[in-house]
Formats: structure tokens, sequence, C-alpha cells
């Protein structure tokens, strides 16, 4: 079944335009629980409370306020606030382009197809361009009231744009400081590359499945089918290794009697 | 509805989310979770008519009495207007027995998993009495440009993780599990049709034409600087200032506990506290000389639901 498109836009590379629709890439299949009222089991509404009186407050008459202060606050009319929203637009432009693997998995937000609007003319030429020379355009536009920056790229063969983080929102590691210590010794670090490049392989994202999701819809199924779910209070407490360099070689070797006990 | 169980789901963003441990081969490192992100907007509160701070409750559909975290449970709705209760011990219980284990049995080259994968950033930091292990993992990880895949248990769903070292710090990235991924054939795009070449040759021009470097301005979104010029400007007129009672501000964010995200994680971390601004060497020569540090409070409350 097809999916519907949950916007419309224009992508303008330089001079060129290509009309688009927009698709999500990805689907949440995690099971979804609603919060309810412990005594009647209905679901319960979300208020907005006074802290001061505990009474309910209609959106209406709420103001926003930006924090300066412990305590102090700066008081925004909504429409000094619609004032700073980005203007809207149908236009994805396409800022520049930029090699393939310049961005990596620290922008990464949320993946969407883009599909042709009508012709498919522009589409697919801008499709085959990009694979051709091998770039990635960097994408800005603003959907619903909010500003976005966006990589295009191609994935099997269709236009997908997939939302960065804005610069404001990642906390990047190098603000941070890594933790130190005595400098590791060479066999420790030759030790680990073994490890790590024994348990090398290809990405294969099919070999994981959401165990737990099952295990979640069986628990509810017995529930409602009025049987009692087994509850196992079950707590693993995993001890840290005391000495990295043993268990490194005990690794090693356990991973080399496994091989040659197969071979 | 869905987000209303993940409002009450998801911590404020500077608390760890999850403890427990990372293993690779017969190495446990113990290790806690904390976000990599923040969303922009977030130093926004609500005052009501009175004043007051607005604070968002659930309440009873019946009678709108404010519900404690004690009145609340989850339900699952088997049919319309049906619920099925599931308690948390309930939820536990069903965990796989390494649920409080990142266990890392396939190392893959970063740059192998597809950005279609990705969901969300966390840091890691060592939560055990020493580093090494940590910092030897790290080390090997970001020189040989792996990444480690797992899957864990955290807050009652399962997640497909990969583990990244990033200047000796490690991050876990959320990944979708593959049947949460859509094929083209899935949303209904069309063949693939060949296109003509002269249409090829000039998206090629316009191409090569805008190919330049990665330039991390084009990735700030100014929604925050413009907010917080007007907030500087109505601050210097004095205009619109409230003051509210320390108890209602601390009563609105939560118990008053969660402080700035990077320094909690500078101190989790073992370092001083957060003085670099984020975005340093990432974003160039960009936000961290322009902009100044986030205000204290802006940080304080990272709502981590903001999706597209």
């Amino acid at each position: 079944m097809a999916a519907r498109a949950m916007w419309k836009g224009v992508v303008h590379v330089g001079t060129l335009t290509v009309p688009v629709k927009l698709y999500s890439a990805v689907q949440d299949h995690s099971v979804r629980f609603r919060l309810l009222h412990k005594t009647d089991k209905q679901p319960v509404k979300q208020q907005l409370v006074s802290s001061d009186s505990r009474e309910v407050i209609e959106y209406s008459e709420v103001r926003k306020a930006f924090p300066i202060a412990r305590g102090r606050l700066v008081l925004l009319e909504k429409e000094e606030l619609e004032e700073l929203e980005p203007e809207d637009s149908r236009d994805i432009e396409i800022t520049r382009f930029v090699n393939i693997g310049d961005i990596d998995h620290r922008w990464y937000e949320r993946a969407y197809y883009l599909g042709p609007d009508n012709s498919t003319k522009q589409y697919f030429a801008v499709v085959a361009a990009l694979e051709k020379k091998k770039k990635e355009g960097i994408a800005r536009w603003v959907m619903r009231d909010k500003s976005y920056v966006g990589s295009l790229r191609v994935e099997d063969g269709y236009l997908m744009l997939v939302t960065l983080r804005h610069a404001e929102e990642i906390i990047a590691a190098d603000a941070l400081q890594a933790p130190e210590g005595r400098a590791l010794q060479k066999r420790e670090i030759e030790m680990a590359e073994q490890l790590i490049e024994a348990l090398h392989a290809e990405f294969d994202p099919t070999q994981f499945r959401d165990d737990y999701r099952d295990r979640v819809m069986e628990l509810i199924e017995t529930k409602a089918a009025g049987k009692k779910p087994k509850v196992v209070k079950f707590r693993p407490k995993l001890k840290e290794t005391d000495n990295v360099t043993d268990a490194l070689a005990a690794s090693l070797a356990g991973m080399k009697k496994k091989a040659g006990s197969r071979g | 509805m869905a987000e209303e169980a993940e409002e009450l789901e998801q911590p404020s963003g500077s608390r760890s989310f999850w403890t427990g441990s990372i293993t690779f081969g017969l190495v446990t490192v113990p290790v806690a979770l904390y976000p990599a992100t923040r969303s922009h907007g977030i130093g926004l509160k609500m005052i009501g008519p009175d004043e007051a701070p607005v604070q968002r409750r659930y309440v009873c559909p019946k009678d709108e009495k404010v519900l404690d975290a004690d009145d609340i449970v989850r339900g699952y709705e088997v049919e319309k207007g049906k619920f099925i209760v599931v308690t948390d011990d309930e939820l536990e219980a069903i965990e796989p027995r390494k649920s409080r284990e990142i266990d890392l049995k396939v190392f893959v080259d970063a740059d192998q998993i597809d950005p279609i994968y990705f969901e969300r950033a966390y840091f890691l930091v060592p939560g055990g009495g020493t580093n090494k292990a940590y910092r030897l993992l790290a080390e090997v990880m970001e020189k040989k440009k792996q990444a480690g895949i797992a899957t864990f248990v955290m807050r009652a769903k399962e997640y497909l993780v990969a583990i990244l070292a990033e200047d000796g710090i490690l991050r876990a990235e959320t990944l979708r599990f593959a049947d949460e991924i859509r094929k083209p054939e899935d949303v209904g795009l069309p063949k693939i049709a060949k296109p003509a070449p002269a249409d090829v040759k000039k998206f090629e021009t316009q191409i090569a034409k805008h190919a330049k470097k990665v330039n991390f301005h084009d990735f700030l979104d100014g929604y925050t600087e413009r907010l917080e010029k007007l907030v500087a400007a109505k601050e210097r007129k004095k205009e619109d200032i409230v003051n509210v009672p320390e108890e209602a501000a601390e009563a609105e964010e939560g118990g008053g506990e969660v402080v700035d995200l990077l320094e909690v994680l500078s101190r989790s971390l073992g370092g001083k506290t957060g003085g670099r601004r984020p975005g340093g060497r990432t974003v160039g020569a960009s936000p961290a000389k322009t902009r100044r540090p986030p205000r204290k409070a802006a940080a304080r409350k990272t709502k981590t639901k903001k999706r597209a």
C-alpha cells in the first residue's frame, strides 16, 4: 500500500527545480502504551496547572517566558515569538554539494524519501547526476514553522532527505574532557585490536531482532486472556573487569580455541 | 497519545538514562548513558495569568483532579476503550537476561552504517572504579574507525545500538531495527526511469558549480540566537519582567536537581566543569566564538521527544 506524502516541496539545485513529495522512511514499531488513571483505568488528560493555585489553566491564557536568572523571567508576547519563526515556504534550497562521507553520524536525525511530484523527468536526472558526481547536497527548508537542515542523497535509486541536527543542538565530543589515566600499554592496545578484528563483520541489521517487543505483546495477550503472567525478579549484576590485560588475553585464547574446533 | 506516555518516561536531559555495562570479549566496562543533543527553544517557560509558572500535569479525565505519579498506570489498548494494565515489574521481568549489558559481539566499519538507521545520540561515561578498559576500547575503535553493534533494553524498549568512539569518548547511537526501515516500494515510489542524458548533464553542471567544503554555518538554526537577542533587548529596557518564587521555579523544573547537561557530562567524565562550548572544533569557527555559552536555565530542561 502506498504511503501518504507528508509534505510537498520544490528542490532547488542552482537554477534547476525538482518538485517532490516527502515520505517518512522509518516506521516506529514499538509497543505504544497509554497512561491511565489507576482507579478507573481511563486515559489521563494532560492539563496546564498553575504552580501557585493548582487550578487548571487554558492554553490561551498562558504566556511564554524566557528565564534570565533563577526565579526571574522575561515575558514574550505571542506576536513577538511569531516574528522569530522562519517564513513558511515550499522551497528546499540546496546550499552546496559536498563529498559523500563529509557529514557523519553525529548529525543524522531522521530519514525521508523524496518522491517525484507529477513529472519524473527532473527527478531521475538529479538522482543520476548525484550518483555520477558522488556528492550529497546540503539542504535547507522550512516545514510547519520550523527550519530544517538536511542531506540530500541517493538511496536505492531514489532521493532521500536526511534531516540533520542543528549546530545548536549538538554537544560535540571535543567540548568534553575525555577520561584520563595512565598511558595504555602497547600490548593492551594490540590485544584489543586483535579482539576487535576477530569480531569484525559486515553491517547486517537484519541479524538483530526486537525480541523484547514480542515478549511485551505476549505479556499483554496473557493478561488479556485473564491469565496471570509469571513475574521473576532478575537483576543481573555484572562485575567490572579488574585485570583488563588478563581478560583480553583470555578472550583471544577463547576465540582461537573456538575457531580451531570449528576448522 | 504515544507522546503522553513518552513524556512521563523521559527524564530531563542531563540525568543519566541508563546505567549498565559494555562488554567486548571477556572485558566488562560499567557505563552510564547521557543524551548528546538538546533541542532548541527549550528555554521557554509557561507563565499563567496569575504570573505563576505553569506546569503540565496529568488529570483525571472525569473530575480533572490533578494526579500524582502513583495514581497513573500504563495500559495497552486491546480494543477501543479496553485497556490491559501492565506494571513496571512485569515489564522488567521479561527483559532479556542481559538487559543491563551492551555486548559488542560484532564490530563494523563505522561508515558502513547507512544514515537511515540513526535515531538518537548518547554519550557513554565510565561508571566504574577505573576507566582503563573504557579508554582502551575508545582508543582502538577510534583508530580502526570501528563501530560495535549490539542490542539492549532501556525503559521498556529494546534498542539496536552502535557504539562509536570520538576524541577518546564513547558514544551510543541508537539505530532503527531493519523492520522499521521502509523500502521505496513500501512508500509506493514510482519505478525508476532512465533520465535523458541532457537533463543529467544540466544537473551535473549545477552540482559542480556549487560543490564546496562542508560549512557548519549552514547547520545553524538561528532561532535560538534570535530569541536570545529579543530577550536581551527586553531585559535592557526592563520590559515585561516577572519574578517567581524560587520554590515555584524549582517545582516547575522537577525538583531543581537537574543542572547543565554539559556540566554533568564533564563531571562524569572526570574532567573540569563545562568550560568549552559545544561545537568547538566540529562547528569550526562558527557558533562557539560568535555566541555566548547557553544560559544555565536554558539548558536545564532538555525535552527529547522533538521529532520532525
